[in-house]
């Protein structure tokens, strides 16, 4: 059975960059930093993309955002996603936001499956995935991951870590949870969010990016898809993390244990 | 003056998970600086009588204890109805759960359930109700007002102390609603297995990172020398070096002992994001520049293969 699997490609602040308040506390400094897709969100594609060259079918990227994202999503097209879905938003927009647009996304193209990342790495909230299967009435499988590693066999030849029953009609997803790895079957269609080790994404090379650019990009809007993304989260301030005072080196294990001993009576 | 709901969390064992009893905490913060309001929780299990039983005395007015076959293994679109029903029966203003995993899966499901904004990982209660919490993998702390009717938020549970037993509140039974339809089906849980505490509820970490080549031998005896639970950093899971579930960070397990050694980790920021509420920070690394020891209050540059064996040694020594 072919799928047709929507995943997400948010544009966000590439780790790397040094990421800090700036001193009004009204959002981050934004001179000097480089953006990238989301991470999960990028292991979200490639999940989709291994899944799709199984089991046929096609994988349609969304994003959210000005018209920078095309940046991101002109990445998943050249990962090999089919075509991309941009909502046109410029302003802030909170989880309710997101996933009314992307509910009404999945109304409209009715995919099988929708793989998220499992948070973004700005706001760092993990909460989308979850509010679009609950508004969908779909089941949801949060933190995929698998039982192997990323050095594994499985791993190098590309398989999904995602399997479908014979029956084609549910999902077998392996979740991080505390203490351990737990497995779940989700009735498709279903929300599927990504933790860091589901795979590795793949690198583009030259004509598949050249290619990306003519593949088909929709622009649509919030008020189109008939959302109101008026945010009722607001940060209202931002500032740097408490620091904790500087330590100290020691020269060696005795002296290491004399201060863990006597000053910080930790042993 | 709100009413506060609080979802309690069990172990795979059933008694209760220790986040909550923060989570508890924080929801009394919240009415303590709203002027006033009632303090609820909801269990939600097979049987939840025991546990309800033994959350009743953490100051709680009302224990919900919601027993049904469909809340078994608490997979988050079975239980969200059953928790949504409760937050709209007694009128909750606040939603609240420890931001363990199950935590992390469950609550953003039952906020939209009741159409609410929701903060994540919320480090603090500000005085005009609104919540500080990390962004940017803690490189940055928002403060975030939520204009909900509802106001959902999970709680890390490092920055709030756990509630104490004062007192016992009324447990009420109650049938929670199923979902829909059955759509989610548990498979199995893979447990790791050890011997050591529990990484988010030891005293004592020890933790490796790359600089340990995969190799933990030396982590592992130190940790059983200290009582410790032992923890890695991402480089280390995602290798396959160690399970996942000891990856200590901003995406993985974020921890608070009272000592926390970490050996060979080079100190990214979504790992320090992890353990930097750690009371006493050791770092042990090669590489005197690793940033590692920008958060550390004792550094020791140097080989860890060789420091590690010194230090359980003279540890052992030190205790006689």
């Amino acid at each position: 059975m072919p799928l047709k699997i929507l995943v997400t490609a948010k544009r966000v602040e590439d780790s790397e960059s040094k990421i800090r308040a700036n001193p009004a506390g009204t959002g981050i400094v934004l001179e000097g930093l480089k953006y990238k897709m989301n991470p999960f969100d990028e292991i979200g594609v490639e999940e989709a993309l291994r899944l799709v060259a199984k089991h046929g079918g096609e994988v349609v990227v969304a994003s959210i955002g000005s018209k920078d994202c095309h940046e991101q999503l002109r990445q998943a097209l050249a990962m090999g996603a089919t075509r991309a879905i941009w909502v046109n938003h410029a302003g802030p927009i909170d989880q309710l936001g997101v996933a009314g647009c992307l509910m009404k996304i999945c109304e409209r193209e009715k995919p099988n499956l929708a793989i998220l990342g499992k948070q973004s790495i700005d706001d760092d909230q993990n909460q989308v995935g979850q509010y679009l299967a609950e508004w969908l009435g779909w089941s949801q499988a949060t933190f995929a991951s698998k039982e192997e590693s990323l050095d594994s066999d499985a791993e190098k030849s590309k398989t999904p870590a995602l399997k479908l029953t014979a029956d084609g009609a549910w999902v077998t997803v392996v979740r991080e949870v505390d203490g351990g790895l737990e497995t779940l079957e989700c009735k498709l269609p279903a929300v599927v969010t990504t933790d860091l080790r589901l795979n590795q994404p793949r690198f583009s090379k030259l004509p598949d990016i050249m290619k990306a650019k003519t593949k088909p990009l929709e622009e649509l809007t919030p008020a189109a898809l008939g959302v109101d993304v008026t945010p009722q989260l607001t940060v209202t301030s931002m500032k740097a993390p408490p620091a904790r005072k500087a330590g100290i080196k020691v020269p060696d294990v005795a002296a290491l244990v004399d201060k863990l001993k006597n000053e910080a009576k930790a042993i | 003056m709100p009413n506060v709901l609080i979802v309690v969390e069990a172990q795979p064992n059933g008694s209760l998970r220790k986040a909550t009893l923060n989570a508890l905490a924080a929801g009394q913060q919240i009415i303590a600086k709203a002027g006033g309001g009632e303090l609820h929780a909801v269990v939600l299990a097979k049987d939840a009588g025991p546990l309800a039983n033994d959350v009743k005395q953490y100051g709680v007015k009302v224990v919900h204890a919601g027993s049904a076959a469909h809340c078994e293994n608490f997979l988050a679109q079975n239980v969200a109805p059953g928790i949504a029903q409760i937050a709209t029966q007694i009128g909750a203003e606040y939603v609240g759960c420890a931001a363990t995993q199950v935590g992390r899966d469950v609550m953003p499901r039952v906020a939209a359930r009741l159409k609410a904004a929701m903060a994540s990982e919320i480090t603090s209660v500000n005085a005009d109700l609104s919540f500080d919490r990390p962004m940017w993998a803690g490189a940055v702390i928002g403060t975030v007002k939520l204009s909900s009717k509802v106001k959902c938020f999970s709680v890390r549970a490092t920055e709030f102390p756990a509630a104490t037993a004062s007192g016992a509140g009324e447990v009420k039974a109650f049938t929670p609603e199923a979902p829909a339809s059955v759509g989610t089906k548990f498979v199995g849980f893979k447990e790791v297995k050890s011997a050591r505490p529990a990484l988010t509820e030891a005293r004592v970490v020890v933790s490796g990172g790359r600089g340990t080549k995969g190799d933990f031998k030396d982590i592992e005896a130190l940790a059983d020398e200290l009582g410790a639970a032992v923890g890695a950093s991402r480089a280390v899971c995602d290798a396959g070096w160690q399970p996942n579930d000891l990856q200590v960070g901003q995406t993985g397990k974020v921890v608070a002992p009272q000592l926390y050694i970490a050996a060979g980790i080079s100190g990214a920021i979504q790992h320090i994001a992890g353990m930097k509420s750690s009371k006493t920070i050791v770092a042990i690394n090669k590489d005197g520049d690793a940033p590692i020891f920008t958060v550390a209050d004792y550094g020791l540059v140097g080989d860890l293969f060789k420091a590690l064996p010194e230090l359980k040694a003279a540890i052992k020594a030190a205790k006689g």
